[in-house]
C-alpha cells in the first residue's frame, strides 16, 4: 500500500487528478488499447441532479471519450441481476479494470458494499445502511422517506480485480474508516481493508483524514510522499500536462481543463464503479 | 426546415470555446445544434450514444440568442408605410441587411397611414423565418392611426382616427384585416378602447400604449385588459409627474394583473433617451425592459444627405436630422449599437444587456421558448459577439448566415 497525504482538499484532489493522468498515459493507449478506468458517483439515482447528469456535466462533456465506451448501472432495469451481470461481463470483456479510483464512506464501505458486504462479492444490488441513507439525505432535502435504499454497486471481489487500486479520503469525518482501514485487520464490517491484500494500492488523503492514525504510520509514509512527489515531477518534465478531474462527491468544484490535443490520443473505456 | 423526422439524422454540430447565455448568466459551455435547433448534449451521450458530427472553434466568444427588434419603420433606404407594388423586396433587403447587427426576428413596423395604405401593404408582409436570405419576420407593428392626436409625434395628422363608433370593427375595417399583424400601438385614452384591446388580445396580438396623454389609472385599465407592452417609453406620452406618473408609472405599478409585468421598449441610441433616463427605468424595473431600435429608412445610408421620400434627410453618424435642421428626424443606431450603449449607459451585466435584446422581447411576443433562448429545444438563431459585443457572426437555423470581414479570413 501506498498512503500518500497531502495538505488539504485541493492539493490531494489535483494530486490524485495527476497521478490519473500519468497512470494512462504510461499506459500509452490507443486505437488497439484501451485504458479501463473505474469512477465512483456519489449520488443516488433518483437524485434530481441525475447520476447521469452528473457525470455529465462533471466529467463527459469535458473530454471527447466515445459514448459507447462510457458503462454505467442503469438502476432503473428491468431485471437488476442481469444488469449487474452484464455489467461484470463488460468488464471482463475489457480486459478487466486498469485502474480503478474510489472513495470510503465513514463507515469504510467502498462503492455500496455496506459493513458485511462478503470480501468477494461481485456487482449486485446491495441494500444500503442506515448510516449511508442518512448520508444521501442532503440530496433530498432532508427527508429520509425519499432516499432509496437499495443501489446497484460494484462489488468488492470486482474492485479487487482491477490492476489498481486508489481511493480518496478527506475529512476528519472519515478518519476513523482509514484508520480501521489500513491499521486494523482485513474485516468485512469495513469493506475497504479488503484493499491490504491488493497487490497496488495507493491511499490519497488530507491532513484531516490522517487523525485517528498512529503518529508513526503518518511520519513513515510522508516521508515515502516526498519520493513519490520528486517521481512526479521528474514525470512532468516529460508529460507537461494539467489535468484537473472534479470529483465532487468530496463537496467544492475545480472546473475540469485538459488540452484536447491529449484527450483525441486516448480512448477511455469507462467502467463504472458505483455510488449511485 | 427545423425539427421534424430528418432531425435525427441532421449533423450534430458542436460550437465550442465559447461562452453562452443560459439561465440568465454566461457559461463556460459548448453549445450544440441539430436540425436548426439547440440540442441536448446528455442524451445525445447517454441514450443515442453519438458524439458531435462537427465542431466549430468560437475563439472564446460569447454566444447569444439572436436579437429581436420589435420597432422598425425600415432602414436602408426601405420605408415599410410606403405602399408600392413590391413592399415584399424591401422586407427583404432590410432582413438581410440587419443580419450584421445581430438581428435574427423582427417586426416590420407601419407608422400611421391611410386605410388603402394598409390593404396594399399588410397582405405583403407575411411572417417569415429566417435563414440566409435574412432575419426571420415575426409579424408587422402596427404603430397607429388609434393614437393621440396631441402625441401623434411625427405621425401624419391627416391620418389618425378613433374607433369610439364601432370599436373592434372600426379597427378592423381601417386596417382591412389583422392576419399578419402582431402588435398594435394604440392610445388608451381613446373610447372604447377596452373592447378593443380585449378582442386584439383574445386574438394573440400583442397590444401596447404609445402615442397617448393617458394617467396612470387609464394605462392601468388597459394593461387590466390585455396590454402588455410600452411603445417607446417617454417619448410620445406625458413626461413622469410624482402625482400622476403616467404610462411611466407602470413600470413599478402594483395594479397590474397578478404574475404578468409589463414590458416596455426603449430606443437606447444615446440620443431618444437621456443615459440618466433609461437608468431609471432599468433600475426601477429591469425585466420588463425592451431594447427596440424604431429605426427609420436612413438606417444604414451612411453619412451625408439622402432623399427619403418626400422627405431630405441629413446622416451624421448615429443622428439623423430633418436636412438643413436641427430636428431629429428619427433613429438609425443598428441594434448592436443600441446594445452597446445600453450596456454602458446602465452599467449592468452583460447578461441582462443580452437578455433586454433578446430573451425580453421574446417573453413579449409569447415565443420564448423558441426565441430569445439557448435552451435546448429552441431554434438555434443566435449572435457570436466579442467581449465588447460586436458582431462577429451571426446564425440562424444553426446555419452560418453572416460573418464579420477579419473572421472569414
Amino acid at each position: 500500500m501506498r498512503l500518500v497525504i497531502l495538505d488539504n482538499y485541493d492539493l490531494a484532489s489535483e494530486w490524485a487528478a495527476k497521478y490519473i493522468c500519468n497512470r494512462i498515459i504510461q499506459f500509452r493507449p490507443g486505437q488497439d488499447r484501451y485504458f479501463t478506468l473505474g469512477l465512483p458517483t456519489g449520488l443516488p439515482r433518483n437524485h434530481p441532479e441525475s447520476y447521469h447528469s452528473y457525470m455529465w456535466n462533471n466529467f463527459f462533456k469535458h473530454i471527447d471519450i466515445d459514448p459507447n465506451n462510457a458503462h454505467i448501472l442503469d438502476g432503473n432495469a428491468t431485471d437488476l441481476q442481469a444488469e449487474c451481470d452484464a455489467f461484470e461481463k463488460k468488464i471482463k470483456e475489457a480486459g478487466g479494470i486498469d485502474l480503478f479510483v474510489g472513495g470510503i464512506g465513514p463507515d469504510g464501505h467502498i462503492a455500496f458494499n455496506e459493513p458485511g458486504s462478503s470480501l468477494v462479492s461481485r456487482t449486485r444490488v446491495k441494500t444500503l445502511a442506515m448510516d449511508t441513507i442518512l448520508a444521501n439525505a442532503k440530496y433530498f432535502d432532508g427527508d429520509l422517506s425519499k432516499v432509496p435504499t437499495m443501489a446497484l454497486t460494484v462489488g468488492v471481489g470486482t474492485v479487487m480485480d482491477a490492476r489498481e487500486v486508489m481511493i480518496l479520503i478527506t475529512g476528519a469525518h472519515k478518519a476513523f474508516a482509514l484508520y480501521k482501514a489500513i491499521e486494523e485487520g482485513v474485516n468485512h464490517m469495513w469493506t475497504v481493508s479488503a484493499f491490504q491484500q491488493h497487490p497496488r494500492t495507493i491511499f490519497v488523503c488530507d491532513e484531516d483524514a490522517t487523525l485517528e492514525l498512529r503518529v508513526k504510520t503518518v511520519k513513515y509514509f510522508k516521508g515515502e510522499l516526498t519520493g513519490l512527489v520528486r517521481m512526479l515531477k521528474s514525470l512532468r518534465n516529460y508529460f507537461p500536462l494539467e489535468l484537473y478531474i472534479f470529483l465532487k462527491r468530496f463537496r467544492t468544484s475545480a472546473s475540469v481543463r485538459m488540452p484536447p490535443s491529449i484527450w483525441r490520443k486516448m480512448d477511455l473505456q469507462y467502467c463504472s464503479g458505483l455510488y449511485i | 426546415m427545423r425539427g421534424g423526422q430528418g432531425a435525427a439524422r441532421a449533423p450534430v454540430i458542436q460550437f465550442t470555446n465559447c461562452r453562452i447565455l443560459r439561465g440568465r448568466a454566461l457559461l463556460r459551455e459548448d453549445l450544440w445544434v441539430r436540425g436548426g435547433r439547440i440540442l441536448d448534449p446528455e442524451k445525445l451521450f447517454f441514450e443515442e450514444r453519438r458524439v458531435a458530427d462537427e465542431q466549430r472553434d468560437c475563439g472564446g466568444c460569447i454566444l447569444a440568442p439572436g436579437f429581436i427588434d420589435v420597432q422598425i419603420n425600415g432602414g436602408f433606404g426601405v420605408d415599410f408605410s410606403q405602399a408600392t407594388e413590391d413592399v415584399g423586396s424591401g422586407v427583404a433587403l432590410v432582413a438581410r441587411r440587419i443580419l450584421p447587427h445581430g438581428v435574427t426576428s423582427f417586426c416590420p413596423t407601419l407608422v400611421t397611414s391611410p386605410p388603402e395604405v394598409y390593404c396594399k401593404v399588410l397582405p405583403q408582409i407575411p411572417v417569415k423565418s429566417g435563414g440566409p436570405h435574412g432575419a426571420g419576420v415575426l409579424g408587422v407593428h402596427l404603430e397607429g392611426p388609434f393614437i393621440s392626436h396631441e402625441k401623434r409625434g411625427a405621425h401624419p395628422e391627416a391620418h389618425l382616427r378613433s374607433f369610439e363608433a364601432n370599436a373592434f370593427q372600426d379597427l378592423l375595417a381601417t386596417y382591412g384585416g389583422l392576419d399578419n399583424v402582431r402588435i398594435v400601438t394604440l392610445a388608451p385614452e381613446l373610447g372604447r378602447s377596452h373592447e378593443v384591446i380585449r378582442a386584439l388580445t383574445a386574438l394573440g396580438i400583442c397590444v401596447s400604449l404609445g402615442h397617448s396623454v393617458a394617467d396612470l389609472g387609464t394605462a392601468e385599465e388597459a394593461v387590466q385588459s390585455g396590454a402588455t407592452f410600452i411603445t417607446h417609453l417617454f417619448n410620445a406620452m406625458l413626461p413622469f409627474h410624482h402625482r400622476d406618473p403616467g404610462i411611466v408609472g407602470l413600470l413599478t405599478s402594483d395594479r397590474l394583473p397578478l404574475g404578468r409585468h409589463i414590458f416596455y421598449g426603449m430606443i437606447a441610441d444615446g440620443i431618444h433617451t437621456n443615459p440618466a433616463a433609461l437608468r431609471i427605468a432599468h433600475r426601477a424595473h429591469p425585466e420588463g425592459l425592451v431594447l427596440v431600435t424604431d429605426a427609420v429608412p436612413a438606417l444604414g445610408l451612411g453619412n451625408g444627405r439622402h432623399t427619403l421620400g418626400q422627405q431630405e434627410v441629413e446622416v451624421d453618424g448615429l443622428t439623423a436630422y430633418v436636412a438643413g435642421t436641427n430636428t431629429l428626424s428619427g433613429s438609425i443606431a443598428p441594434m448592436d449599437t443600441c446594445v452597446r450603449h445600453f450596456l454602458q449607459a446602465t452599467g449592468c451585466s452583460v447578461e441582462s444587456a443580452l437578455e433586454a435584446a433578446s430573451l425580453h422581447p421574446a417573453q413579449l411576443l409569447g415565443l420564448e421558448k423558441h426565441k430569445g433562448t439557448l435552451d435546448f429545444g429552441a431554434d438555434a438563431d443566435f449572435v457570436v459577439l466579442d467581449d465588447s459585443l460586436h458582431v462577429r457572426a451571426t446564425y440562424i437555423s444553426g446555419e452560418l448566415v453572416w460573418q464579420a470581414e477579419e473572421a472569414r479570413q
